[in-house]
């Protein structure tokens, strides 16, 4: 049982992050159609900048995080102005071929300026919690009380706020949102930046269980792809879902089946999924 | 002026000077390294041809594309090294295992479109570099396989050495540069044509969607696993790195640069950054600085590539002299040729 509850409890947070990432991700495809390739590589970046903070600038974990934040979100914005924006009404495989182009540019750049080692980045929350013999990582809890707090206040904005309801309209309906006089450009950067600030959070949550490298945003990203197939493209609830599915399948398969192979889980399932149903588990309609 | 040039370079006769020049190349190089490296981009030009025959002709960007490369490397290191296999069975045996897997694969990841198949494929190439990594009793795992047999000579030629394996390749990149010519000008490379231009437009011409794009991706599977077994004959050493997935965001960008869904484009793109990134050797892991804006570049400003820019300039200004001069007999037969493709590729 309390093997058990322990898997419960890494499944949570590694859904948490998956859920996170994956939410970013969701929210573009959702508005502009485009699967960005380069989400991995800006969830990297993200993790470097804070690693980059912490240790040479030497600011506490949260202010960290939040210039990290900031960052990304700039960057993203920089992306959807310099490259999505020219290609909108280029063919689809454009969009994916320039995405691949800045995740390579960004990678080989942090690469340059950091190196590749793995770095280990410090936490405030090193401790754990023994629950009844279930031991709870500090950094964990983090991670899920963050992912809630930054769930319910993504969801606040896009619902009680006019620039998120913005968001949501261009996301139902694109023409109808230009008829009402949305400026197109203005939700495009939005997103990007919400993305990209979702990504850098996530990373930093997540960096001190893992290790900062630059290759770091490889299996992330694809997982994330994975999570939002499965909920639906483009839907906020359906990336949540699917990051705990996957997180539960990953925590849960890396224990009772495989550790080696705990990675091909996520994408087995998917195989597995689509191969039974081409439009995803949740979505609705065909595409 | 620069028209004239263009249409020499339009003559028929001008891939014999092609071909010349490749034939010529060992004489001409400096040293073996560079027959090697021009080996090496052969075998990628191979493979990029195979990219383009379902991401250029049929429009399904296939991101699992190195995955098969990396199959049939594997298949034959496989067969030749624990199994005792000769090397020409081997390498047929790669063809054989690349087009069945390539059959399954395409039949279940074609029914999904556009971002949905990227995507999955996407999936199918990590799980091949996950498989090739961690499946240690079948692939040797982070080890890679050696002892790999070279091409047998059958006592005639020794392809352990450099140029004899430079011309074997040579073979094969002319015979696949060949084959792919034929597709494109038949009946089935227009029919993939038709489907990237627009899925129900080519179902409403009568077109069954899946047997086609099944087919164009068996055929690029296919590409992929001869230039895979080529690539472990003259290597001899494979491991779980030749199925990472940068290897298809380059052959993408081979692709892109030489000029998507042309004949000539991959082998441009190819060769043309394979010896660019060899004179940036300073630059090394550092080199996507530079490729990855140029890869974006290119989609927002050149989408059609050097060879694609280059056939739509020579339409329009064939277009532009047949208008102006009063014989427009043999510049007319430039515009059909030139003008299809620049079309078909708008």
């Amino acid at each position: 049982m309390t093997i058990f509850l322990q898997q419960v409890f890494n499944g949570l947070t590694l859904g948490s992050i998956y859920g996170l990432v994956a939410l970013g991700l969701t929210l573009v495809y959702g508005i502009l159609h485009i699967p960005n390739f380069a989400h991995g590589a800006l969830y990297m970046v993200g993790a470097f900048i804070s690693y980059f903070f912490m240790v040479d600038i030497g600011a506490h974990y949260w202010v960290a995080m939040a210039g990290a934040a900031v960052v990304v979100a700039v960057l993203g914005v920089v992306c959807e102005r310099l490259v999505f924006h020219p290609l909108r009404n280029a063919p689809p495989i454009h969009d994916k071929i320039a995405a691949i182009g800045i995740l390579l540019f960004l990678e080989a750049l942090v690469h340059m300026v950091w190196g590749s080692d793995f770095r280990r980045m410090a936490s405030p929350f090193g401790g754990v919690v023994n629950l009844d013999g279930v031991f709870l990582r500090e950094q964990g809890i983090l991670i899920i009380a963050s992912t809630v707090v930054l769930v319910v206040a993504l969801n606040l904005f896009l619902r009680k706020t006019m620039v998120g309801a913005t968001i949501i309209a261009m996301a139902q309906n694109r023409e109808g949102a230009f008829l009402v006089g949305i400026d197109a450009n203005r939700v495009a950067m939005m997103t990007f930046a919400i993305s990209g600030a979702l990504a850098a959070i996530a990373a930093t949550l997540y960096a001190p269980l893992n290790l900062v490298y630059p290759a770091m945003g490889h299996l992330v990203i694809m997982k994330a792809f994975v999570i939002i197939i499965l909920g639906g493209m483009g839907s906020i609830p359906g990336a949540i879902v699917g990051g705990m599915i996957i997180g539960f399948a990953e925590a849960f398969g890396g224990y009772y089946i495989s550790t080696a192979y705990k990675d091909v889980i996520a994408f087995a399932l998917l195989v597995v999924i689509l191969s039974i149903r081409p439009q995803g588990l949740f979505a609705k309609g065909a595409h | 002026m620069m028209f004239k040039l263009g249409a020499l370079i339009m003559h028929p006769a001008s891939k014999y000077v092609l071909l010349a020049l490749a034939l010529l190349f060992p004489a001409m190089a400096a040293n073996e390294y560079q027959i090697y490296v021009m080996a090496t981009a052969f075998i990628w030009a191979i493979a990029v041809y195979g990219f383009n025959v379902i991401t250029g002709y049929c429009g399904q960007l296939n991101l699992a594309h190195g995955g098969f490369f990396a199959i049939g490397a594997y298949a034959v290191a496989l067969l030749t090294a624990d199994y005792g296999w000769n090397f020409w069975p081997a390498f047929i045996g790669a063809l054989v295992v690349t087009g069945v897997l390539g059959l399954l694969v395409g039949a279940v990841s074609l029914r999904l479109k556009e971002h949905y198949f990227a995507i999955f494929t996407l999936c199918v190439g990590f799980i091949i570099y996950l498989l090739l990594d961690k499946w240690e009793e079948l692939t040797h795992g982070a080890l890679g396989v050696r002892n790999i047999a070279a091409p047998d000579g059958f006592g005639l030629v020794n392809f352990r050495e450099t140029i004899p394996v430079y011309y074997l390749i040579l073979f094969f990149l002319v015979f696949i540069i060949w084959f792919t010519s034929r597709i494109q000008k038949s009946l089935l490379g227009r029919t993939f044509i038709a489907i990237r231009n627009g899925d129900d437009l080519a179902q409403s011409l009568g077109i069954n969607l899946m047997r086609n794009k099944i087919l164009a991706f068996v055929v690029s599977t296919v590409y992929a696993g001869l230039a895979g077994a080529l690539y472990a004959g003259m290597i001899r050493f494979v491991g779980p790195e030749d199925g990472n997935i940068l290897h298809t965001f380059n052959m993408i960008m081979y692709m892109l640069v030489g000029g998507i869904g042309t004949l000539f484009g991959p082998l441009l793109g190819t060769v043309g950054i394979v010896w660019i990134t060899q004179s940036l050797q300073f630059l090394e892991e550092y080199r996507m600085i530079i490729f990855g804006p140029l890869l974006v570049i290119l989609v927002i400003f050149f989408p059609l590539g050097i060879a694609g820019s280059f056939l739509t300039w020579m339409h329009r200004k064939a277009q532009a002299l047949g208008l102006g001069s009063k014989k427009p007999q043999k510049e007319s037969k430039v515009k059909t040729t030139a003008g299809r493709e620049a079309e078909n590729n708008a």
